[in-house]
Formats: C-alpha cells, structure tokens, sequence
C-alpha cells in the first residue's frame, strides 16, 4: 500500500522538503550490539578485481563501434559578446563529421535560462563557442583551429572584492551577488543578541580569514560517449549522478526520460564536481544525432581545472566573544564566497558557526559574488572545510588568551541539541570522539594539549600540535530504492540506481544485503550505475549514499529473505516464521539437522526468481549530524617557511561503521585533501586576462606520495537507530572538514604564528614570520 | 620517417608488442603510445589523465623500464615490446602479488591511478626488491591519486615486498 508524506532531507547545508512515496511498513532497526555475520567486518572491495587488472570500463574507455572523436572550442575572453561564429572551414576539414555553434545548435536554455547552451555572451574564459565531431582526435584538433570567431571583447572582473562592491561592473542580468531570501543580497542568519553579548563578553577576538579557490582534479575529467538507437538514447557519463543526468538530457532534448538511457558503472573520481551535469553530454548527442555515429567528448585536463566546478574562494571577517572562564557567548560572520559566472549558491560557511558550539548569540551573512570565472560546485563539504577553518582559528587564539586547554575549551562549549531547531539530535558522539582522538593521537584522553612551544624544535624545525571539531549533515532520505534479485541457481544481484564513484557503495550496499538475507556476501553481484538496470536513486553527494540506500538495500533483501522462506516453508512442510536463512542455508529454528541449501530449495521451483522491492522510509523530524575531531602535529622549518605534517589522528562519529575498511580509505582520502586545501593547493588566476595559470595537476600542488602522513582514524562507531534502520550516517565528507583547521592550529602551537590565509604555503609562513617578528619588535620599542 | 618535411595527415606503419602479443598498426604521425594503446589496440585498462607527463597515470613498461605512454610519439617505438596492466596477470587471470596486495591494502579508491599506480611499482620492485618506506614514496612520487589512497599504496609494495621475499 504506497502512501504519501512530507519529510525534511538535508544535503550539504541546504534543507529542503521531500514528497516521498511510502511502499510499506518499515523495518525495525538493527540495534546496538546486534549480533553481525558481515555488517561491521572489514571486506576487500567487491569490484576491486576489476579495477587492478584495467579490466574496469570507466567512461572514457567506451568505443562503440563508429565511434567519432569531439571537442569544444572556449572562449579565450572572460566577458564578451560573439559577434559572429563560422564553423564552415571546419566542416570542410575532410574527416569532420558534425560541427555546432550557435548558428545552427537548437535554443536549448541553460544557468536556469539566463543563458544557452551556445549563446551570445561569454562570461569567462573557456565558455562553449562551437563543437566539432570527427574520425580521430588530430582532425579535431585541426578543426578547432579552422573555426572562425569575432568576440566584441567587454570588460570583466576576476576579484571577488571588486565585485561585490556597490557600483562594480556588473556581469550577469541578475546582478553580481547572490539573492537569498525575500530577495535580499545573501544568506542571512541570526539569533540571540550578539551586540549585547559582545560588549558583555570578557575577550573579544576579531580577524579576517581567507581561503584560495581548490580544484577538484577528479583523475577522470568530466566526459561523454554517446550513441543513438533509433530514437533512444545511449548516454555514458562520468557522474555523481545517473538518474540527474537521465533528466538533464532529457529535458534539453525534449526527450522522455524513458528514452535516454545513462550509464556509469565505473568512475574517476568526483568529489562534488560531477553531482551537476555540465554541457557536454548533450552537445555530444547533438554532434552524434548530426553525423550519425556515436561520439565521445571528455574535457582534457586544462578544461576540467578551467570550467568544471571548484570550491569558491572565501573572505571571512570573523568576531568571537568569550568569558574569562571560557563559555563562548557571540559569533559574528560575514563571509564572500566566489561562485565563478553562473555559480547559482554559496557553500554554507556560517554552518559551523551556528551549530559546532554551544552559544547564544549568532549571526551569519554569506554573499555569493559573481565573477568572470569558471563557476563552483559542490566541493566535499562546501562551506563547512572553509568555515571550519576560521572559527577554529578563532577559538584556538581564545583559548590561547585565557590560558586554556584547546580540548577542555571544545568540551565545556558543548552543544546539546541543535540550537537552530531548539530540538536534541538524533545522535551524538562528540565527546567521546575528543576521546578517541587524544587516545590515537597518543596523548591520552585525560591529559591536556602541549603548550605553544612546548614541543621545541628540531634544528631550524619547530614542533607544534592544534585541534578541530566538525560537523556536517549526513543522514541522507527518501526517495532511495533497490531490487535484489535471487536467481534460481541462489545466486544474488542487487539492481540499484545509485552508482560507487569510488566511495566503496557497491561493498557497503551488499555487505548489508548479505546480512539482512542471509547469504555470503561472495554470492553477490551489485549491478549499479545504470538507469534500465536499476530503480531510482540519489545522487552521490553531501554524504547520504550509505544512509539513504543502506535502508533500501536493506529491506529489498528483507522483502526477498521473507518470500525465500515462505518457498522453503511449503518444502519442509513447517510454517515460514519457524526458518532462518543463514550463510545461504535455511535451518529450522533449534533443529541444525534440517539444514537445506536454498540452492536446492530454488532446484524445486525451476525457473522462478525472487525480487525484492526496497525503499527508504522518511526521515526522524530531530536533526541529523555527524561529528568528529582531529588532532595535527606538524613541523615547521623557521628558515624556509615549508610545513610538514607529521602525523595526524582523526576520530568521528559517523553512526554504525559497515566496512572499516572502506571507512579508514575515506578519511585517509578526506584528510589528504584538506592538507591539500590547507597547505598546498590554489588556482591562481591572472588578473589581466582572466586565465587560469595552473589549470594542470604540475602547478596545481595536488598531495603526492611523499606528503602523505602517518594517519591514525577511527570511526565511533555507535549505531543511529533514529536515523534509519540500518544506523549508519553518512563518511565522505566529515573529514576533509576539519583537517586544514587542525593544521593551522598546530603551525601557531609550533611557532606563536597565527596564518590567516590558507594556503599556508612557505611564502605565506614566511610573510606571517616576518610580520610577527616586526610586531615583536614595534611592541619593545 | 626520413623525410624532411612530415605531413601531419600522413599514417605511418608500426610493428610493436604488447603484452606478448604482436601488432602492426598505421598510426598518424602525432598520435602518442597512449592514444595508440587505447584507440588502436584497444587496451584502454592504461589511463589518460593529464596528457602531459604530470600524474603517472598512463605508465607502462618498455622492454621493462617504466615510460609515460602520454609522452611518448607511438612512432617512437617500432620494434619495441611492452607490458600494460593487462598484461601483468597470468594465463588464468591469476594476479601478481602486487596486484592481490593493492586489494587488499585497499590501495585503491576510484580506481583511475591505478594501473599506473602498480606498473610504476611493479618496475620499483624489480629494481629494489626490499624498498624502505621512504625509497617506496620516492620511487611512486610520480603517480598522483586524487581520491588519496596513498596509505593503501605504501602498505601493498611493503605487502608485496614481503610476500615475494618469503617465497
């Protein structure tokens, strides 16, 4: 019996409403101390085989037979008008099979119609111009070369500042700054009385805190290969998100969705970037549907580091209050976040400030700017990494004031429940991630931090230990579906539409499925990633994949277990409540003789195969939240300003842990790339012509082998069993938030240097070195 | 190829083999090792990445020595041999014990890196059969992974390492 409700999913900072379709009763959760055969085991990745032999097709290994090459030619002006475009000595190029511009491309609308698929108006450097599609790649490149252009070049503005300023050249129809709500400039929040609060308050710390654009540099670039049947559509596609890109295309070609078909078994890496679809999939059906013959358009890697999405630069002038005895009483924060040209949200960087701490008294004011540059996309936790950053600094030169211990300053400002809803949370292991954190880190969990300076020097290297907290959402919601198949020789296939981009879903979901139906998890094949293949699931994104699907998966299992065992009652003559299927084998209940194979079972009914329908039920209305905290030790060298780190331990509370791992692989990742956000990586773009100076991974400092750290993780690992039934809360972005904080807070630990700017690149510690010596000097005079 | 003056268009005759196995192919003169791998002979367990001799990603071995195929003109290498990552497993499809250690190490994550990943180590350990941690970081510093799997990657040359030396 399906019915209807109303339930709040949160992704990423941003709450919104779900209408979702319930198909039946929900199952009763696992819970705490379940007795586990698979769930909580830690297993080799399912399709790992096939990602070690190159056997693994990922998108840009597709070649349909007659396959045709394609390529896009980008403006090389950051604001102009295209005046006049010819592709016709392209098109003459022998081997040229299609070419498109906005002469002859349909009036597809895009940036939510305030602009085309090929329009008129270019607003940075590397928007679409034309397309061409030919036999091999050199004639491409010959082809592109053939184009013919006229740009009226405009003025155009790169820095965000300038932007945002009253009277700025405006870039865009809607203006240079984001609307929020009731159409007023950015996102504003506010509780309490922060004015009063920060008059009465004993310490008052003020600064402004900066954080460079970061690119994601997924190893496989966002790309496409496409192939018409008929009138239906073959799409595969490097995504986050199947069942987005089936409606995306549809909806530009003016397709029924039931005639696009996308598939995405195996990807390189998203990160965020690829939860949006970009261009390129349907200037290829375009190209493709014109010469006939399927074709493949992957961006190369200066357009991915160009035009594919980054995380937005961020400015934060940033106030905090506190009393003598460490009780946080204010935060103020007013924060510019860079979207690039068409960037349509800001990232949530005043969610720290609202929800990581205890305090009365808050306000946030986030303005997404416009700028002639390639626009964000969602970037592993966008907002919190950068706001993280600056409230931990703050807090850490509060507790550097009063003389107090980092931990025991977090442990007194706890918060309770969420202070934006005034409701307790459906769980929270804060504390005991503290815990965790300063026992991995072997320091202890009853002992307090090392003093600044404290830990001295090695040569010219000093020594130095910092803390961060985090949150972030993670729970994840409806609508989440999934099939498990059994086949009659008892094999298992899980239909999904969800897709592992290399998070390791494909394990975690049939790990789950293992358990719930009682199979070994070797008699699983997990058929993900195709949109005829399986039912519809969300997007990769905001860390919701375990939690969302995990229940889906799991209760198609349940629904399958439950129609096996009332195959197998009809067979062993007893009531179907009285079996139990375990490691594939059913049992009656206290009696191990009557042991039958389902195997054998299935022998009975020839042909017949059991599905089993899942779905994911609505969310619990307390708010959802991950948690963790992680401890930096690093190395600075006083001479050359470089910073090492060390080791780091990193401790969070992400619900039930299914495969650990899979988990330990997650934070390893997330700590990596917030070192990367912390010390090394920035896009730098050249202010006079708008380009991208180190759109490639030499210039661009993406972590190596030889920075990885001595990393210790733990997840808590306490079942959620309000969250949903299977108690898991969502891994992949909860540690990358805190790392670049913690860091940053070692380096002033080591040196009495507070770096305000991240990256903290040995320029910037030298600068920050120098300034602080000048000061030291000025305050003797 | 002796000609002073190339015509771009112009496909040139290629004897090579890889993985055992001999190919001759007509290549356009531009086209690299990688392009000829993956296009041509449609071995595309080599990845493309950076095209530009940045993320190791498209190591392969010639005559045993690891070459970034991206950087290399296919036209360059008549009559040479080479080994890809579908070259690496045995006649049964039995893996190398690099291979089972990236598994189980979990010295992956989305998978892209690593064919590069363990033809650069498989070269590492046939010239240092017992690397340190510090000469396996060295001698893998050319081959980035976005998704950061890099613990993994240390623990399975250490792992393999190992498991060869006690054979």
């Amino acid at each position: 019996m399906a019915r209807v409700v109303k339930t709040k999913v949160e992704i990423e900072g941003r709450v919104h409403e779900e209408t979702v379709v319930i198909e039946g009763e929900e199952l009763t959760p696992w819970e705490e101390g379940h007795d586990f055969r698979v769930v909580g085991k830690s297993v080799n990745r399912i399709d790992a085989r096939e990602r070690v032999t190159g056997a693994a097709r990922y998108t840009y290994d597709m070649h349909p037979a007659g396959m045709l090459y394609a390529a896009v030619l980008r403006s090389p002006h950051p604001h102009a008008r295209i005046v006049a475009v010819d592709t016709s000595r392209a098109a003459a190029l022998p081997g040229v099979r299609a070419a498109l511009s906005s002469a002859n491309a349909p009036d597809i609308k895009w940036y939510s119609g305030h602009s085309k698929l090929f329009d008129s108006m270019v607003r940075f450097v590397g928007e679409e111009v034309a397309a061409v599609a030919a036999d091999d790649m050199e004639t491409v490149r010959d082809a592109l070369k053939l184009m013919d252009v006229k740009y009226e070049v405009l003025p155009f503005i790169t820095d965000m500042r300038e932007a945002s300023r009253p009277g700025a050249l405006q870039i865009h129809p809607r203006g240079n700054v984001l609307k929020g709500d009731g159409g007023r400039e950015g996102d504003l929040y506010s509780r309490g009385d922060p004015i009063a609060a920060f008059k009465s308050a004993d310490i008052v710390v003020e600064a402004t805190y900066s954080t460079s654009t970061q690119l994601h540099n997924s190893l496989e670039t966002h790309g496409s290969v496409v192939m018409w049947e008929g009138d239906e559509l073959t799409v595969w596609e490097s995504t986050q998100y199947i069942y987005g890109v089936r409606s995306r295309v549809a909806d530009a070609l003016g397709m029924p969705v039931s005639k696009v078909r996308v598939i995405c078994e195996y990807m390189g890496g998203g990160f965020g970037s690829k939860g949006q679809t970009l261009k390129q999939p349907i200037i290829a059906a375009l190209l493709s549907k014109e010469a006939g013959r399927p074709v493949k358009l992957m961006l190369n890697r200066t357009e991915e580091n160009t035009l594919s999405g980054n995380r937005g630069e961020t400015i934060q002038k940033l106030k905090v209050g506190a009393m003598n005895d460490g009780t946080l009483v204010a935060i103020d924060l007013e924060t510019l976040y860079g979207v690039g040209a068409y960037g349509g949200w800001a990232g949530a960087v005043g969610g720290p400030a609202k929800e990581l701490y205890k305090c009365a008294n808050v306000r946030t004011l986030t303005l997404g700017v416009r700028t002639n540059l390639g626009s964000h996309a969602a970037f592993r936790a966008p907002g919190y990494v950068e706001g993280t950053f600056a409230l931990e600094s703050a807090l850490d030169e509060i507790c550097d004031r009063l003389g107090m211990d980092p931990v025991e300053f977090r442990r007194k400002n706890y918060a309770e429940g969420d202070q934006t809803s005034d409701l307790g949370y459906t769980s929270k292991y804060l504390l005991e991630s503290y815990d965790k954190v300063l026992e991995l880190s072997g320091i202890g969990r009853e002992n307090k931090l090392p003093a600044k300076g404290e830990l001295g020097a090695n040569g010219n290297w000093k020594r130095g230990i910092g803390i961060a907290s985090q949150t972030w959402s993670g729970g994840g919601g409806p609508p989440a579906h999934a099939l498990v198949r059994v086949n009659p020789d008892g094999t298992v296939e899980i239909m999904a539409g969800t897709q592992d981009i290399g998070t390791g879903t494909k394990t975690t979901l049939s790990q789950i499925a293992a358990e719930e139906l009682g199979v070994p998890l070797e008699s699983i094949s997990f058929r993900a990633g195709d949109t005829q293949k399986g039912p519809f699931g969300p997007a990769s994104w905001g860390s919701i994949t375990t939690p969302s699907m995990g229940p889906a998966v799991r209760a198609a299992a349940a629904d399958a277990r439950n129609q096996l065992l009332e195959i197998a009652s009809f067979f062993m003559e007893v009531p179907a409540s009285t079996l139990v299927l375990q490691d594939g084998i059913v049992t009656i209940e206290g009696r191990p003789e009557s042991r039958r194979p389902l195997k054998k079972i299935l022998d009975e009914v020839g042909d017949y195969m059991v599905t089993g329908k899942g779905f994911r039920g609505p969310n619990p209305t307390q708010p959802l939240r991950t948690w963790g905290a992680q401890l930096a030790e690093v190395e600075v060298n006083m001479e050359t300003g470089q910073v090492r780190l060390v080791r780091i331990a990193a401790a969070h509370d992400v619900g039930r842990v299914i495969n650990p791992k899979g988990l330990a692989s997650q934070f390893y990742g997330g700590i990596l790339q917030g070192m990367g956000f912390g010390l090394t990586e920035e896009r730098i773009v050249d202010a006079r012509s708008g380009h991208v100076l180190n759109a490639d991974l030499e210039e661009y400092k993406v972590p190596t082998i030889v920075d990885t750290p001595e990393m210790r993780v733990a997840g808590i690992n306490r079942a959620d069993t309000l969250a949903n039934h299977v108690g898991a809360k969502g891994a992949g972005e909860p540690p990358i938030i805190p790392t670049a904080a913690a860091i940053a807070n070692a380096i002033f630990n080591a040196t009495g240097v507070r770096v305000t700017a991240l990256p903290i690149t040995p320029r910037r510690m030298l600068e920050a070195l120098k300034a602080n010596r000048e000061e030291g000097k000025n305050a003797h005079v | 190829m002796s000609a002073d003056r190339v015509d771009f268009g112009e496909k040139v005759s290629l004897a090579l083999t890889v993985n055992g196995k001999d190919y001759n192919v007509a290549v356009p003169v531009r086209r690299t090792l990688l392009d000829t791998l993956r296009e041509d002979l449609n071995l595309t367990g080599t990845k493309k990445v950076c095209d530009m001799g940045h993320c190791g990603a498209c190591t392969v071995l010639r005559d045993g020595v690891p070459v970034l195929s991206c950087l290399t003109l296919a036209v360059a290498c008549e009559g040479a041999e080479f080994t890809t990552i579908e070259g690496l497993s045995g006649p049964d499809g039995e893996l190398t014990v690099l291979q089972q250690a990236f598994i189980d190490c979990d010295g992956l994550q989305c998978g892209f890196c690593t064919p590069g990943q363990i033809m650069a180590g498989t070269a590492l350990l046939k010239e240092n059969p017992h690397p340190t941690v510090d000469e396996i970081r060295a001698g893998m510093a050319g081959n980035l992974c976005r998704c950061g799997a890099y613990q993994g990657i240390i623990d399975a040359v250490q792992q393999a390492a190992n498991s060869a030396a006690s054979k």
